[in-house]
């Protein structure tokens, strides 16, 4: 069997910014893909969201950051995931990103950084295609 | 069985928070050897103490249950809560969003929330929920509360998988009382009154109350209402007190244990049934040709039931000896 494995994202915001707006639009975007979106509103702390990623046991993390502290919460988060044991679980960023910080974060081990404009299409696709799942 | 699995199963044992949830992950996408696990486990389970929660869609369910398992918490407890969302049925994805409410308690040590989705099942509770339940127990959980999806009047799965049965009202949601009338009012071994900040509370208690007076039954005791605010904490205290005399009483033994294993058994064997005839039929023209025969009006869809159940769900001529059988 195994029909029923599903893709298990969850949709972070870490920090003090309050625009819950672009969180709600992937989670819901991400819901019509067939994906199953764990989120967990606002102002989260690092240390929270590394624990709901390890009990949800989920595939991949979305971080959206809108505060401009994207690069030292993403080196947190990462950090505690590997802490746990689960650096295996992907993470993306999502928010306003400068094109310089991009790099930065891949080289910390982001899977994909999507701002403003990107299409939920694409970050399916991109998830899909890291994990090698179709669900 | 697999010695990746059996690690996990050693691991989740001690507790283990990532190898519990992989097992659940396991178990819930009914992956090879879910039932192996289930197997293994089934002997180490039974201690833990479980408390479903229901009630209709925005009756402060998630709040409460935050509240109370923090309260828990505190007394020491371990505690597993799962969390049920509905699936989209038009996707099959879904957003679960239980966890917002329940932000205080996410990096408690002793506290481990896991989010699940319906995936098709429907009465509150999906299936695999119950096996969860188990995997919490067997990994060491005093409690575990299930929290189910917003119910209407007859969803009561959740009794079947819960020692008690807390339903969570509200006022000014409508007529909630004929919300809660049929099936969901007979489950409950508590009624809480939610958000009675808002006013109107105690209406809704005194009407809960007389309902519950028209009750012919009087052997069976009535279960209590009381009125609490998840979010200025009036009242849970007394939701304290009873629940940990619930709890209490779990520890001396339950009288549903033997009705709710019967329960069990059917709900495997009729998902495994299902799951077995659908296969069969798929794998034999997939009832193109019974189709084709009730659309030209020359079958109906009862009695291409009865001709499939009769061809893949009975064993024919039971008696005649098999090949290979011992004589």
């Amino acid at each position: 069997m195994g029909q029923d494995s599903k893709i298990r994202v969850l949709i972070a915001k870490p920090g003090l910014d309050g625009h819950e707006r672009g969180a709600h639009v992937v989670a819901y975007g991400l819901r019509d893909e067939g994906f199953e979106v764990i989120y967990t509103g606002l102002r989260q702390t690092p240390e929270q969201i590394v624990s709901a990623a390890v009990q949800e046991d989920v595939d991949v993390i979305g971080l959206s950051i809108l505060s401009g502290a994207h690069l030292s919460l993403t080196k947190k988060v990462m950090e505690g995931l590997k802490a746990k044991g689960a650096n295996d679980v992907l993470v993306t960023v999502g928010g306003i990103i400068p094109e310089e910080d991009k790099k930065t974060l891949e080289e910390m081990g982001v899977a994909g950084v999507f701002t403003s404009g990107s299409k939920i299409k694409d970050i399916a696709a991109l998830i899909r295609t890291k994990l090698g799942k179709n669900a | 069985m697999e010695e990746k699995l059996a690690l996990m199963i050693e691991a989740a044992r001690k507790s283990n928070e990532r190898a519990l949830a992989k097992l659940i992950s396991h178990v819930e996408d009914r992956k090879p050897g879910w039932k192996d696990i289930m197997k293994a486990i089934y002997a180490e389970t039974g201690r833990t103490c479980v408390i479903g929660v229901t009630g209709s869609p925005g009756a402060g369910k998630s709040s409460l249950v935050g509240e109370f398992a923090k309260q828990l918490g505190d007394m020491g407890y371990t505690i597993g809560i799962i969390a049920v969302d509905p699936s989209s049925p038009f996707s099959g994805g879904a957003v679960l969003g239980d966890r917002i409410r329940m932000r205080d308690i996410s990096t408690y040590k002793n506290i481990f929330i896991r989010s699940m989705a319906t995936r098709g099942m429907l009465g509150g509770l999906c299936q695999a929920a119950r096996d969860v339940v188990r995997i919490m127990d067997f990994a060491g959980r005093d409690i575990v509360i299930i929290e189910t999806v917003g119910v209407g009047q007859d969803e009561i799965e959740v009794v079947s998988a819960s020692d008690y049965v807390v339903l969570v009202t509200y006022p000014g949601g409508g007529d909630s009382v004929q919300a809660i009338k049929a099936g969901v009012m007979e489950i409950a071994d508590i009624f809480v009154v939610n958000k009675c900040d808002r006013g109107g509370a105690d209406v809704i208690v005194s009407e809960i109350s007389a309902m519950l007076d028209l009750s012919t039954e009087t052997t069976e005791e009535i279960p209590p209402v009381i009125k609490v605010s998840a979010f200025t904490k009036e009242g849970i205290d007394k939701l304290m007190e009873i629940l940990s005399e619930f709890i209490q009483k779990k520890n001396e033994g339950s009288h549903y244990q033997k009705e709710h294993i019967r329960q069990e058994v059917m709900s495997i064997l009729e998902t495994e049934m299902v799951t077995l005839i659908k296969e069969k039929i798929s794998s034999n023209g997939n009832m193109e040709k019974e189709l084709k025969l009730i659309l030209s009006g020359k079958s109906d869809p009862y009695s291409v039931a009865d001709e499939l159940i009769k061809r893949f769900a009975v064993i024919k001529n039971p008696k005649q000896k098999r090949k290979g059988d011992f004589q």
